[in-house]
């Protein structure tokens, strides 16, 4: 655990969270994008430690809570099929579809597995040439190079029973809804760590500049979101608005180009639904023409059904910082992990999933 | 770009999903789904006094002459569903074992004989299933029981995992002690008795599930002679446990709610192996719910949490042992955490399956 214990270092949280308390002189809301930054600051408490008047609120950023019901119903719907391997990240079973989830088909009798990675799926594939092995694509630019490596591979192994349900999401367009709506409360941003330790951080100057918000590249250890929210105090203070990187540890400018190439030789922009925000242009990726034989919505053909949902819930207020789980009336009684009523309660990334299991009594 | 979020007051999320037609995976975890499938299925139509007490055993009085409590009895059953069969540190002969001993053993029985129930799958080979009985000797000598009574049922080839135990065992109390999960009272110690999460991180390994070599072996161990050891010193032992399904976090809240009382941990006294807690960062699990076959919780009078630890660092068993947390009167059932950095935390159950996060 070398390397890891020196960034939850007590005194050096405490350090620097001292520097906050005395460099700040206004109240400002700033937004952890990643849902795994949030689990961080409810899992050590990190909010407790802030000085009043910086308030934390949770982003987007957890690709659970956002896949699109009509995606989880097509992966329900493909999960059914005679024959077919479905695979997942294991969070995706929980999520429930229009009227079930992948727990209820695997107990239905679908053959559905936990893998830790596509290309896991794509030995699965290698292993049973007599089944259709589907993996389902979902997340940010994070899971996407390995996504684009399993299909890129199967294309050159020629392998026919292979194919991705892609549901792919991206940061900056999420970020651009949330700083362009009128009721936005976010004066600054953590961006996450793993997405930029793929894609660099070019891309945030333009959002920076454009509504004048500080952005800065933050990890997930308690000294990493410390002083990710330090760097941001101190440029609201100031009132600057930069791009600053405070996970030089892992992530460059460029970030990883080889992995962007893969990207952009296997996937391309397109408009995409996010969970409780709705549809937002050229914010997601799905496989180019080079590669849509792999694409298991077209293999499957699989038709979308009109989803019900929740009067109850709130998330996609929460997505996107305008509410927190405790202002939810179904939160902790109507909506528990057990009985989710929203993603973001499903997800062990999800802002409400964060809160009630780390949260302190209400 | 316009106004990007006309419809966002419509948009929100399905409707829940209940697992209450089917029984799902999640059921089995040992966590809040398996406490509802209990409490919920179970208990309503089979209820009675000491099925409800929700202990790792029942507990019943044998009468003798004029006293109807003359001799009281831990009993308890456990069914062994483990794969792969053999793991390091052990086997699904000397869990099945242990198991039952150590749920016996919970209540401060003493752990004396076990009746033992195979389900064997058509074309388990003969020299596979000879080495778990001969691990089942083993662990039943090292315990210090006997085995004396069995059955064995074949299904057809396809319909089991290999071999399913089933053990149930039965253990004397003695006299004057009193050990149940409702016991622990406001201003009691938590102690534990050594590293958690060992015997769920060798299983996932053994599985090839990490893809990583996580050198570490199951605990898996009988504690009768631990549990033997310290109630030969104290008798002001309210509480004890072991840790299995649901890991720490689930066992300490069944006895908060049992108990009707709060329970504090402290983060930096819980001991975990370092392979155990990077095998944990890396596929995302906590510590705090992973399985356990060799650990015990006992909550015990603070005036004799010293003495007990000392008893407990010179056991084998209980070298690492640890002063983990406090019993507190905060209304509310809530186990909570105190992090390293001075935070508090909740600490919930485990919720169903436990599952890798995805980044």
């Amino acid at each position: 655990m070398k390397y890891i214990a020196e960034y939850r270092d007590s005194t050096r949280v405490h350090t620097v969270m001292d520097e906050i308390a005395r460099i700040v002189h206004r109240p400002w809301v700033i937004m952890e994008i990643c849902g795994g930054q949030t689990h961080s600051i409810m899992r050590y408490g990190l909010d407790q430690l802030l000085p009043t008047g910086i308030e934390l609120v949770h982003g987007p950023g957890c690709p659970v809570c956002v896949t699109s019901l009509e995606m989880i119903d097509k992966a329900l719907a493909i999960a059914a099929q005679p024959g077919v391997i479905f695979t997942s990240y294991g969070d995706m079973l929980r999520v429930p579809g229009s009227d079930r989830d992948l727990f209820s088909m695997r107990a239905s009798g679908a053959d559905v597995r936990v893998v830790y990675s596509s290309l896991d799926a794509l030995k699965i594939a290698q292993e049973n040439p007599d089944k259709q092995v589907v993996f389902f694509a979902i997340g940010f630019e994070t899971t996407a190079p390995a996504n684009a490596m399993s299909v890129f591979q199967a294309k050159k192994l020629g392998l026919k029973n292979y194919s991705l349900l892609v549901s792919h999401v991206r940061v900056p367009p999420a970020m651009h809804v949330i700083l362009g709506s009128a009721s936005n409360r976010v004066r600054g941003f953590l961006a996450a760590g793993h997405v930029c330790a793929v894609m660099g951080y070019w891309e945030y100057a333009p959002i920076a500049q454009k509504y004048k918000v500080p952005i800065v590249v933050t990890g997930f250890e308690p000294v990493d979101i410390a002083q990710g929210i330090l760097y941001t105090v101190k440029q609201l203070e100031k009132g600057r608005y930069d791009v600053e990187n405070a996970y030089a540890r892992v992530v460059s400018f460029e970030g990883n180009q080889p992995a962007q190439k893969l990207i952009s030789q296997v996937f391309e922009e397109c408009d995409q639904t996010w969970r409780g925000i709705g549809n937002i242009p050229a914010s997601g990726w799905k496989l180019n023409s080079d590669y849509k034989d792999f694409d298991a919505s077209e293999r499957f053909q699989v038709q979308a059904i009109k989803p019900k949902e929740s009067p109850l819930c709130i998330a996609g207020q929460i997505l996107q910082g305008l509410k927190k789980p405790y202002n939810c009336p179904a939160f902790g009684s109507q909506c528990t992990p057990e009985h989710p009523l929203g993603a973001t309660m499903v997800s062990s990334e999800g802002a409400c999933a964060a809160y009630y299991r780390y949260g302190r009594p209400q | 770009m316009t106004d990007p979020m006309p419809n966002i007051e419509g948009l929100v999320c399905p409707v829940p999903l209940l697992h209450n037609r089917q029984v799902v995976l999640g059921h089995g975890s040992g966590g809040r789904m398996s406490y509802e499938l209990i409490s919920k299925l179970f208990l309503p139509p089979l209820d009675n006094p000491i099925l409800r007490a929700g202990d790792d055993a029942g507990v019943v009085s044998l009468p003798s002459g004029d006293d109807p409590h003359a001799l009281r009895l831990a009993v308890s059953t456990d069914s062994h569903v483990v794969m792969p069969l053999f793991f390091p540190g052990g086997d699904i002969g000397r869990l099945a074992v242990c198991g039952t001993v150590n749920d016996v053993a919970m209540m401060g029985a003493e752990p004396m004989y076990l009746t033992a129930g195979f389900v064997l799958e058509e074309g388990l080979d003969f020299d596979l299933l000879g080495r778990v009985i001969a691990s089942m000797q083993s662990a039943a000598h090292e315990a210090q029981v006997k085995v004396i009574a069995g059955d064995t049922k074949v299904v057809q080839r396809g319909k089991a995992d290999g071999l399913y135990i089933n053990t149930t065992g039965i253990g004397i109390i003695p006299k004057m002690v009193n050990i149940r999960g409702s016991n622990a009272q406001p201003g009691d110690v938590v102690l534990l008795s050594g590293t958690i999460g060992d015997h769920g991180i060798a299983v996932l390994a053994a599985r090839g599930e990490l893809y990583f070599d996580a050198q570490i072996s199951s605990d898996v161990a009988p504690l009768n002679s631990l549990v033997s050891a310290m109630l030969h010193v104290s008798d002001n032992i309210h509480v004890l446990r072991d840790p299995t399904r649901g890991g720490l976090a689930t066992t300490l809240n069944e006895i908060a709610i049992q108990s009707n009382v709060g329970i504090q941990i402290h983060e930096d006294s819980i001991p975990v192996k370092p392979a155990v807690s990077a095998a944990c960062e890396m596929l995302g699990f906590d510590p705090l719910y992973v399985a356990n076959e060799g650990k015990l919780i006992a909550i015990v009078g603070k005036d004799h949490a010293d003495e007990l630890l000392a008893v407990m660092h010179s056991h084998p068993l209980g070298i690492d042992a640890s002063i983990i947390g406090t019993v507190t009167d905060e209304p509310g059932q809530h186990v909570t955490l105190r992090t390293t950095l001075g935070t508090t935390r909740l600490v919930d159950m485990l919720s169903g399956e436990m599952l890798p996060r995805i980044c």
